[in-house]
This record gives C-alpha cells, sequence and structure tokens, in this order.
C-alpha cells in the first residue's frame, strides 16, 4: 500500500505542469521618503499606539514617565534589556528563570526592544534576540512598552525582511490587538496587549 | 479513505434556491451591504497607497505559479526543512484522513480540550464535527468563528465568518452563551467580553491547532496573520502546536514573503498590515510549544492542479477581497453557497475540491455569477475567475449532456446562428412577438423568458430589424 | 488619406431589438467621415454560448466572425461586451485574427481611433451613465465614454452612484438565477433614480435592457438611450425615442 505521502507526490508528479516563468521582482525594494523615523512614528499612531520620540540619552526617564502615566507597578522584563532601562519607580521582574505562565499573568506590563521596525507599515518584529525574550512575554500582560532604535528602522518590507533571520520564532506587531469582526469595523483591544506604547529612540 | 468532501455542506439546495431564500432576509442585506461597503473604500485607500500594486500582482501570481510548477519539489523540501527543527510532517490524501490524524495526535497528549487558531483548512475537512465525534472539543478562539460557533451557525466569509451577524445579534449570541454577558452590544464590550471568555482556556490548554496562510520552502518557516492575539496565544502557550495546511500555501523561499506581507493585509483586512504575524520554524527551544505536527492537506487539491485553466485558483491566499467587491455575494451573503469557501473564489474553488460534476449544487456554484469581473481586479493573485467560471461551467454542461432542454435550445440557437439567412429568418418570425407588446413593451413572455418579465418589462421586437433598414436603404441593388 | 473602411458589427441584439443604435452608429460614424459598412453574413459573437458554457458552439461564431469582419480597416461594435467577447475571448477559441486585432468599442474607436472626444452631438437632457462591467473590465475603455458625453452640446451629465457596481443582467444569468438579478436590478435602478436623470446611458443595449425593462415595469419615466444614439444626435436632426 502506497503511503499518503508517496501518493499525494505520485498525484502531482502525474499531472502536466508548465515550467514556471522568472518571477518579475521589479516592484519596489524600497521607496523614498524624506524621514523614516516620521513616517514610523505616524503609522505605528495610526493604529492607536501611543508613540514618543526620544534620544537615547531621555531613554530611561521616558520609561519612567510612561509606565507612571499608566500606573504600572510591576513590569515584565528579558533579563537582557540594557541595565538602565530597569529605572527604580517600579518592580521590576525579569523573565529568569522563565515567569510560570501564571505570574506572567498577574503583572502590569512587559518593556523590550525589538529587532526590526517597518516604517511604511508601522510594524515592530520582535525575534526573540537581545532585549526581547520569549514570544509569549510580550504577549500575556495587557500593557507593552517597546524601546525601538533608529538603526533599527527600515522603510519597506521588503528591506525588513532581507535584515530578519526566518530560523528564529518572529513577532510582527502592527498596533494593539484589535479584530475587524464586528461588521468589518476595526476595534482595538482583545487578546493580546491592548495598549502598545513605542519609544523611538534617535 | 474517500467519502463525500466536507467542503460543501451536506443538504444545501443549489445555488439559485439557497440565494432565493437567503433574498428575503432583509436583515442579512443590510448588515452585508454595511461591511461589504466598509471595507471596500478601506481597501482602495490602502492600496492606492502603494504605487507598485500591480507589480507586486504579478509578483505574486508569479511566485505561485512556481509553486503550483514545482509543488512536489518544494513539499519535499518544506518536510526536510520542518523536520530538520524538530517538527514531524504528516500527509493527508482527504478530510476523512486529516482528521483522523489530528484526533489520534490530540489523545496522545491526554487532552479532551483543544484551543484553535482560525483555518480555512480545518473548516474545509470539517475538523470541529470530527473531533467532537472523537470525544474531543474543540475551542474556537477567533472572535468571528466564536460568534459562529456559539450561535450553532455556519460562516459567510473567508476572513469574516460571521459578517452576517451585526452587533446587536452578536450581543444576543453572547448573552446566551457566556457566563459573563457582555456590558453593551458596542464593538469593544463585545471584544472584552470574548477576551474574558477565552482568557483561562488559553491559559491553561495543551493543544492547539491552527492553519497556515504561508510556509517557507526553505526554512521550514510557518507563517500565521492574524489581527486578536488569539492567534498568538494559539501559537505559543500551549505545548503541543498542530498545523493543518493545503498543500498549495508554500511559496518557495522567505523573499517571496516581501510579496505577500504586502499583497494580503491591504487585500484583505484593508491594513498596511494586519496587527499580528507569527513566523516559526519547528521547534525552538523555550520559546513556545515543545511538540510541532504539520499535516499537509490535499483533499482535492491535486485534481484541481489536474486542470489547466481551473489550477489558478490554488494561487488563492484567502484574502477574500473578492467576497467584499463581489455584487451576487453582497446580496445573497456567502451561506448561499454552501460551502466553508463563498464568494467568486468559492465559487470555483468548492466544485474543483469536491470534483464530482453530477453533484448538483457544487455544479450551480459556478452560474453564481453575473461574470462582472470586480472579483478578478481586486484579485492580489490575479486569478481570472470569471475565465475559471465558464470554463467550469462548460464542465458542467458537459456533464449534463446534450439532452436537457437547455442544451437543446442551446444547439438551436448555435444553428440558426451559424448562418446569416436562418439568422434572418428567425428573426422575422421572431417579430410576431410583437402580438405580446403593448407601448412597445412585454409585460409577460411565456416560457423560460417568464423569468425575465418576473420584473421587468422585455422590449417589443421592432417592425424593422438593422439589418432590414440597412438593405432597403443601403445595399445598391444591381 | 482616404476614408477608412469600418465594419459595424451592430450585435445580433442591437441588430434585432434596437435597431435605431444601429443607424445612430452609421450616421456618426459617417458624419466623422468613416466609410461604413455592414456586412450582411454577420451574425453573433457567441457570447451567451461561452458564457453558459457552450463553448463548443461558440467556437464556429468565432470563425464567423474572423472571416466575415477581415476585410476592413476597422470593426466597430456598439457593445463594450460583444467587443470583449471579440478580444479577449475569440482569440482562445480560435486564434487571434486581423478582424479580432481591429475590433474596437464604439468610445474606443472615437477616442484612441479618431482622435475625437467632441463629435458635435446635440442632447439636451439630463443624463446619467452606466459604465457597464465589460467595456470597463474586459477592455478597461475608463473615462472614455464619459469624455465624449461632457462634449455633448446642452447635455447634463450627472454622476451615478455606485457606478461600476453590475446591473445584474449577465446574460443567463438574469435567468438562471433571476432573484439575485433582480436584487442587482433594483439596487441599480434606486441608483439611477438617486440622480433625477431623464436619461440613462451605457455603451451596451444588453445592460440598457436590463435596466431599462426594469425602470419601464416601474414607470419611473427614466428613458435608457446607448451612448451611440446621444452622439448621433445633432441640432439639426435631433434624437427621437424609438417607436415600435
Amino acid at each position: 500500500m502506497f503511503s499518503a505521502r508517496d501518493e499525494i507526490l505520485a498525484r502531482i508528479r502525474a499531472i502536466d505542469r508548465p515550467s514556471a516563468a522568472p518571477i518579475p521582482r521589479d516592484y519596489e525594494r524600497t521607496r523614498t521618503v524624506a524621514d523614516p523615523l516620521d513616517l514610523l512614528d505616524e503609522r505605528v499612531a495610526d493604529y492607536k499606539a501611543i508613540v514618543h520620540r526620544v534620544t537615547e540619552a531621555e531613554v530611561p526617564d521616558s520609561i519612567g514617565e510612561c509606565l507612571a502615566r499608566r500606573s504600572v507597578s510591576t513590569v515584565a522584563v528579558p533579563a537582557d534589556v540594557p541595565p538602565r532601562w530597569r529605572v527604580p519607580s517600579v518592580t521590576w521582574v525579569p523573565d529568569d528563570p522563565p515567569l510560570p505562565l501564571g505570574e506572567l499573568d498577574t503583572v502590569d506590563g512587559v518593556l523590550t526592544g525589538c529587532a526590526v521596525a517597518i516604517a511604511e507599515t508601522g510594524t515592530i518584529v520582535l525575534d526573540a534576540g537581545v532585549a526581547q525574550g520569549r514570544r509569549i512575554l510580550s504577549l500575556v500582560p495587557d500593557y507593552h512598552l517597546c524601546v525601538v532604535r533608529a538603526d533599527q528602522v527600515s522603510v519597506s518590507v521588503p528591506e525588513a525582511l532581507a535584515r530578519l533571520e526566518p530560523g528564529r520564532p518572529l513577532t510582527f506587531i502592527s498596533g494593539p490587538s484589535a479584530t475587524s469582526d464586528i461588521e468589518l469595523d476595526r476595534v482595538e483591544g482583545v487578546h493580546g496587549p491592548r495598549t502598545l506604547e513605542v519609544l523611538i529612540v534617535g | 479513505m474517500g467519502g463525500r468532501n466536507p467542503v460543501t455542506w451536506l443538504g444545501s439546495p443549489v445555488f439559485p434556491k439557497a440565494a432565493r431564500e437567503a433574498l428575503t432576509d432583509t436583515q442579512l442585506r443590510r448588515n452585508l451591504r454595511k461591511a461589504t461597503t466598509t471595507i471596500r473604500t478601506k481597501r482602495a485607500g490602502v492600496v492606492a497607497e502603494l504605487d507598485d500594486w500591480e507589480r507586486l500582482r504579478v509578483a505574486g501570481e508569479a511566485v505561485k505559479d512556481d509553486v503550483l510548477a514545482n509543488l512536489d519539489t518544494y513539499l519535499v523540501r518544506l518536510e526536510e526543512a520542518v523536520t530538520a527543527r524538530g517538527g514531524v510532517v504528516h500527509w493527508a490524501r482527504d478530510a476523512e484522513e486529516a482528521n483522523r490524524i489530528v484526533l489520534d495526535l490530540v489523545r496522545a497528549e491526554g487532552t479532551d480540550e483543544v484551543v484553535k487558531v482560525k483555518s480555512m483548512a480545518t473548516a474545509e475537512i470539517g475538523l470541529n464535527e470530527a473531533l467532537e465525534a472523537g470525544g474531543v472539543k474543540a475551542v474556537e478562539t477567533d472572535l468571528a468563528e466564536l460568534i459562529v460557533q456559539l450561535g450553532d451557525d455556519r460562516p459567510s466569509h473567508i476572513l469574516v465568518p460571521a459578517i452576517h451577524r451585526n452587533r446587536a445579534e452578536i450581543r444576543d449570541i453572547f448573552r446566551k452563551k457566556m457566563a459573563e454577558e457582555p456590558a453593551s452590544d458596542e464593538p469593544p464590550d463585545l471584544a472584552e467580553a470574548a477576551r474574558k471568555h477565552l482568557r483561562r482556556k488559553f491559559l491553561s490548554a495543551k493543544v492547539a491547532i491552527s492553519g497556515a496562510n504561508f510556509a517557507v520552502a526553505d526554512t521550514g518557516s510557518i507563517v500565521v496573520v492574524e489581527s486578536e492575539g488569539n492567534g498568538r496565544m494559539c501559537l505559543t502557550l500551549p505545548e503541543t502546536l498542530i498545523t493543518v495546511m493545503g498543500i498549495e500555501k508554500l511559496v518557495p523561499s522567505w523573499q517571496d514573503l516581501e510579496v505577500f506581507l504586502q499583497l494580503l493585509p491591504r487585500s484583505s483586512t484593508a491594513e498596511r498590515m494586519n496587527p499580528y504575524t507569527s513566523v516559526w520554524s519547528g521547534v525552538t527551544p523555550g520559546d513556545g510549544p515543545r511538540k510541532f505536527h504539520l499535516v499537509l492537506l490535499d483533499n482535492g487539491r491535486t485534481a484541481t492542479l489536474a486542470d489547466e485553466v481551473g489550477r489558478q485558483a490554488l494561487r488563492c491566499i484567502r484574502c477574500s477581497a473578492c467576497l467584499n467587491v463581489c455584487p451576487v455575494y453582497e446580496r445573497t451573503g456567502g451561506q448561499a453557497y454552501g460551502s466553508v469557501y463563498p464568494g467568486p473564489i468559492g465559487a470555483i474553488l468548492a466544485p474543483q475540491l469536491v470534483d464530482d460534476p453530477h453533484d448538483e449544487q457544487a455544479a450551480s456554484l459556478p452560474y453564481a455569477s453575473s461574470l462582472c469581473g470586480a472579483c478578478y481586479e481586486v484579485c492580489p493573485v490575479r486569478i481570472n475567475i470569471p475565465e475559471v467560471l465558464t470554463h467550469l461551467r462548460a464542465e458542467a454542461v458537459q456533464a449534463k449532456g446534450k439532452r436537457t432542454p437547455e442544451a437543446i435550445a442551446m444547439a438551436a440557437a448555435a444553428w440558426v446562428f451559424g448562418d446569416a439567412k436562418r439568422y434572418e429568418a428567425a428573426q422575422k418570425a421572431g417579430s410576431l412577438s410583437r402580438l405580446l407588446a403593448r407601448d412597445g413593451r412585454i409585460k409577460r413572455l411565456p416560457g423560460p423568458g417568464a423569468k425575465w418579465t418576473d420584473s421587468r418589462d422585455a422590449p417589443a421586437v421592432p417592425k424593422e430589424s438593422f439589418r432590414a433598414w440597412w438593405r432597403k436603404n443601403r445595399v445598391q441593388r444591381p | 488619406m482616404s476614408a477608412p473602411r469600418v465594419a459595424l458589427f451592430a450585435t445580433c441584439l442591437t441588430d434585432t431589438l434596437y435597431p435605431d443604435t444601429g443607424k445612430a452608429v452609421v450616421r456618426l460614424l459617417e458624419r466623422l467621415g468613416c466609410d461604413v459598412d455592414f456586412p450582411l453574413a454577420q451574425t453573433c459573437c457567441g457570447q451567451m454560448h461561452f458564457n453558459t458554457g457552450y463553448q463548443e458552439h461558440a467556437k464556429p461564431l468565432a470563425r464567423d466572425y474572423a472571416e466575415v469582419f477581415g476585410g476592413y480597416d476597422y470593426v466597430v461594435a456598439p457593445s463594450g461586451s460583444c467587443g470583449g467577447m471579440v478580444r479577449e475571448i475569440h482569440p482562445d477559441l480560435c486564434g487571434t485574427s486581423p478582424a479580432v486585432e481591429r475590433t474596437y468599442e464604439l468610445s474606443e474607436f472615437l477616442v484612441d481611433v479618431l482622435g475625437l472626444t467632441d463629435v458635435g452631438a446635440y442632447f439636451p437632457h439630463r443624463v446619467t451613465y452606466h459604465p457597464t462591467c465589460h467595456s470597463l473590465r474586459m477592455l478597461g475603455v475608463g473615462e472614455k465614454p464619459l469624455d465624449l458625453l461632457r462634449a455633448v452640446k446642452g447635455l447634463e451629465l450627472v454622476e451615478l452612484p455606485q457606478a461600476e457596481q453590475c446591473c445584474g443582467f449577465g446574460g443567463t444569468f438574469a435567468l438562471k438565477n433571476a432573484e439575485t438579478s433582480t436584487a442587482m436590478l433594483a439596487d441599480k435602478m434606486r441608483c439611477v433614480q438617486d440622480t433625477g436623470a431623464q436619461v440613462l446611458s451605457a455603451g451596451d443595449n444588453s445592460c440598457l435592457m436590463h435596466i431599462g425593462g426594469g425602470l419601464s415595469r416601474l414607470r419611473t419615466g427614466v428613458q435608457t438611450v446607448h451612448l451611440a444614439e446621444i452622439l448621433a444626435s445633432t441640432e439639426e436632426e435631433p434624437w427621437a425615442a424609438a417607436t415600435r
């Protein structure tokens, strides 16, 4: 008896298929924009995320202000975020050793960095690399504060994908959790973090 | 193995009959008009932002054609890549086989409840029903799927299966089925109710089941595109993840995603990018599920691939843009199509997956179109839906044979048109219908023409055809 | 330069049911300096057969078309739908031919070949225009018919809401899915009536027969007039409603 695998492959091979033509990749690899950071700012905000532009030196203070404004007191954090991000005003809950799910569900928020951001689509990509942690870290808490450095910003989708390593677990985040399932009208806030706040550095 | 393909629902009436019933539902008409009008306008806006949109469409079409041309190669490559990264690949010839594989995998984990990410492939094979028959409860976590599941309803749209429900109806369903009822019928309150209802299930689930929007053959990466975060919950919290995907969902390389991650969100939810896209490759120690199973599903796809014209339907990335612009879909809704794949793409995909020319319901679907072409115009992978519709109509005609009243009438008409003299004689005979006319119009035609005059007057045949006039006035007699 | 030899492909529907449209095309094209012929051997492009699934009956009709219209400089059809059938489908049925390559829908011929938008017409009425699906999407005529109408003296052009939505005709679709077709028609008629136009025009008598049949049933008083008849109308010889 043939296995399903053999049979499906045999079915495909029995079909007379034309050889494919080369793929025309004459679409834009990047786009000309005056200032990618301005565009990222505008496009992230379009999703009803909160965006701030800060200098490198202002990052710790801004983190403190964001957390204070939301009255956040316990914040999960990947163990390898820059130490100066961990401002003294809140209780930091580092994910080392890995936090049990139940505990992660009780923190007020999470602070991470990112791998890449896409200005044109207002997207932040996390790849579980430095300052980002496991995927569930930026998922379970209801508030996500994310720091994006200028050198992480790509203008277009093709540019951004070229900078990513597909073998890593990747999460593309464009604004807070949302749904269009009721009358095809977008509302923010379902299962993922209902508030996304972004600090663009540079 | 074998049996009926559950892609169409058992006992569904043929399309014209189902449509007739649906058209009497004025609430449905209002809901659909509002929703499709909203999304059409938004889509046009975000598509217009990209001046290379047409080039992206052409690239998307070419990538998918490459996948279909080399499907065997890419499937084997995907299998190798997923296996190398700690995943387990299964193959399923049809719905029944896929359902059995999944049920066995779930049972092996010793659980009787699974959480599900919205997935067309699992809806197509009737996985929830099969799991239930096997004693496993499948909890839909996508908001629209949840509305359908809690309402004991059927889906009516590819992207938004509950598009036929408005906010008041959704509130009523939630009131009946949830421990804590929603605060109001405002969408944010309904979303909040769903969040509370599902939270505990996410945190305790052992097994999740998903579909896949794309799978990258080179790297073994699977891509799920979503909005609410229910997908991320299912893809990262449980210890075991089972993904069911149609064999055509491949892209050859990572770079190819740069095309589809632009085409899909703008065509689908009319956003520059959907809120969340997850990409994973096999198993990552310490991050996400410890076991990953990938079920590759045929279920009529190889039969579709064998059809030279019809195979382009396999390019589909399930964006549902064609539904949102279709004038037929907008009026009948999705359930009239009797399949999880409604609208223009459903009208060409469902009959091909069913692959039975004598299935009357499936054979009625390619006729559920005025061939206006709006679907082709918006399709991000340029599926020429009208072309496939007429091709499948020809197959349906062939299956019915030459003795149907329609086939006899068509043969007679062809005979008349085949010769200008016969044609002219028929024009003259046709002017007898003037006897039916008053004031130049006919209010009731006999026979099949009555279908016309039920709601429209028919023009009386004029005293003189154009060619009679031409002959009289312009043809120089020797 | 001698006058271009233009064959009128009247289409079976216009030939049989709407002779005034055919006469209008002749008048218009002759006024614009064309040498117009109507080859009497023409019948039908095969669209009804093809679209209903009877491709084997459509094939000989497509072959006949190539033969009948082969010897002209241009072939002009007062129909986007039949023009689309010829240009887009005939090559698949029996290969391309000079006749197919030289076939134009009326507005395309006027604008692209003759290079005209003002054809010297006069039509003192409030008009709205339904663009018809196949003109729009198979042939891509775009704004050409509207540009022609805007240049007509005395004509007040009012925009049709949701103009690009199908009227629900679709050939045998109107019979096979009569209720759905009627629902589409109802919405189209509402849009037409919302414009307050006295005349609904289009480049295709099949759609006009459908919408007009509905408007007549409801006794709306809105007249349906083919684009060719508007463009043929002049101050000296103004358009008059058909008598049947």
